[in-house]
């Protein structure tokens, strides 16, 4: 998730630890991927799809999804998109300085349970980074899925993550990695257009196929009827939800979406618990 | 390409599945392969073309040129129509197209596809069926480019 949440409150439980910036690498640019490294190393074991609350001394402190891989011990990897005094605090952190991180929290993309299937990740802007993970994790365990197929929007070029990754992982055998844009200039080469029109161009088997799509909320409600369409089950479509998380705990009641709280219950959601809140207006 | 071989090519279309037999037929009867090199403009906006196109490899894109820029609005790959409009009848195109890989397509004249039509209804609904599916879900896409989903939060239209 991008900063959703920007506030100058004091951090709450549980214990919040300090962790050493040990880079902040520019990705686009407005987008930044900070490497810490906890004060205790076991605080950076996670499963993909969890976040951190970090906390900049004195500014403010926001949940941000990790986006690095699950295996690197003793360390987390963050994307942030600077959009706001926080974020921007955050970005503009120097190695060696300090920040306070609680966390990890939430539940996970069920990248085990994919296990046999095909895995389809569907992201759109900054929600590659909550998907880097997982990508990880499957890459790290390929034999265990059938494709790995990964459609990846942006609004232009120059918002495109990992654009070397992207490349990478699309040279790999039984894995397909396409990009598309909203606005593409002459120079750009790859596809322009909303990533669902992406969907032209892979096939899908449903049953034995797992959907993880995280973006915006309007973007992964028309990928779900994409999905429908295809004749995908909810139960494997899954999704990352986003809103205004501020305890990460279940006390504040800031993320309540229904009868769930996005920081406890999610914030990655089976879509056969997001349905009958999904399209609710004013939730 | 031979007759035979364009009807096994059409067959294999996603534009035309599910089509009859003898429908593809028809449209194998006016059809033609083409094919375009890297760069190569295919036709451009305001051009009177009667071709309707169904790309079998490559890419293409659909561009508005502008003093001084090109802006390019959407591109088509494997499996995509281009020139829908000559099939209503339309033949000034409204986009440039122009191959950014190299490209291998079937081509079709969109005024006999259409005098086909005429000459055989349950054809025409089968063919303009799938037209119209292609128009909604450009229409469809267009709406999304428009709405910009990426715009941060809160961000509001000028």
């Amino acid at each position: 998730m991008s900063a959703i949440a920007e506030t100058a409150a004091p951090p709450m439980p549980p214990r919040m630890i300090t962790a050493r910036v040990v880079s902040v690498v520019k990705e686009t640019h407005d987008t930044f991927t900070l490497t810490v490294e906890p004060e205790s190393p076991e605080c950076a074991n996670f499963s993909p799809g969890q976040f951190s609350m970090l906390y900049v001394y004195g500014v403010g402190e926001l949940p941000i999804s990790i986006s690095g891989d699950p295996h690197d011990t003793g360390r987390l990897v963050y994307t942030v998109r600077s959009v706001g005094k926080a974020t921007n605090a955050l970005v503009n952190t120097k190695p060696g300085q300090s920040i306070g991180i609680r966390g990890p929290f939430g539940t996970s993309w069920p990248v085990d349970e994919a296990r046999g299937n095909d895995v389809l990740i569907v992201a759109g802007g900054i929600g590659l980074a909550p998907l880097r993970p997982a990508i990880y994790r499957i890459l790290r365990n390929r034999d265990d899925y059938v494709r790995l197929i990964v459609l990846y929007g942006a609004r232009s070029p120059k918002d495109l993550l990992y654009r070397k990754q992207l490349s990478e992982w699309g040279r790999l055998p039984d894995t397909q990695v396409l990009s598309t844009v909203d606005y593409g200039g002459v120079n750009w080469r790859g596809y322009v257009g909303v990533v669902t029109t992406l969907f032209r161009y892979v096939r899908l088997h449903p049953g034995r196929t797992t959907a993880l799509i995280c973006g915006p909320e309007i973007m992964m409600r028309y990928v779900i009827r994409e999905l429908e369409k295809r004749g995908l089950p909810d139960s494997d479509i899954h999704l990352s939800m986003e809103r205004n998380m501020k305890c990460a705990v279940g006390f504040c009641g800031h993320c309540q979406l229904g009868p769930y709280f996005v920081c406890k219950d999610g914030p990655i959601f089976s879509y056969t618990k997001m349905r009958p809140w999904l399209d609710k207006h004013e939730l | 390409m031979e007759l035979k071989t364009l009807t096994e090519a059409l067959r294999g279309h996603p534009f035309l599945e599910g089509m009859k037999p003898n429908h593809v037929q028809k449209m194998a009867e006016v059809a033609m392969e083409v094919q375009f090199n890297r760069d190569q403009v295919i036709f451009r906006e305001g051009d009177e073309s009667s071709l309707f196109y169904l790309l079998l490899t490559g890419k293409v894109a659909l561009e508005v040129t502008a003093p001084g820029r090109i802006v390019r609005v959407q591109t088509l790959g494997e499996g995509d129509e281009l020139g829908w409009s000559s099939l209503i009848g339309r033949h000034g195109k409204t986009f440039q197209a122009r191959s950014i890989e190299p490209v291998r397509a079937i081509a079709f004249d969109g005024t006999r596809l259409r005098h086909a039509c005429e000459m055989d209804p349950a054809f025409g609904y089968q063919l303009m069926q799938r037209v119209l599916r292609v128009v909604a879900e450009r229409l469809q896409a267009t709406r999304l480019q428009l709405i910009d989903v990426f715009a941060p939060a809160g961000s509001k239209l000028a």
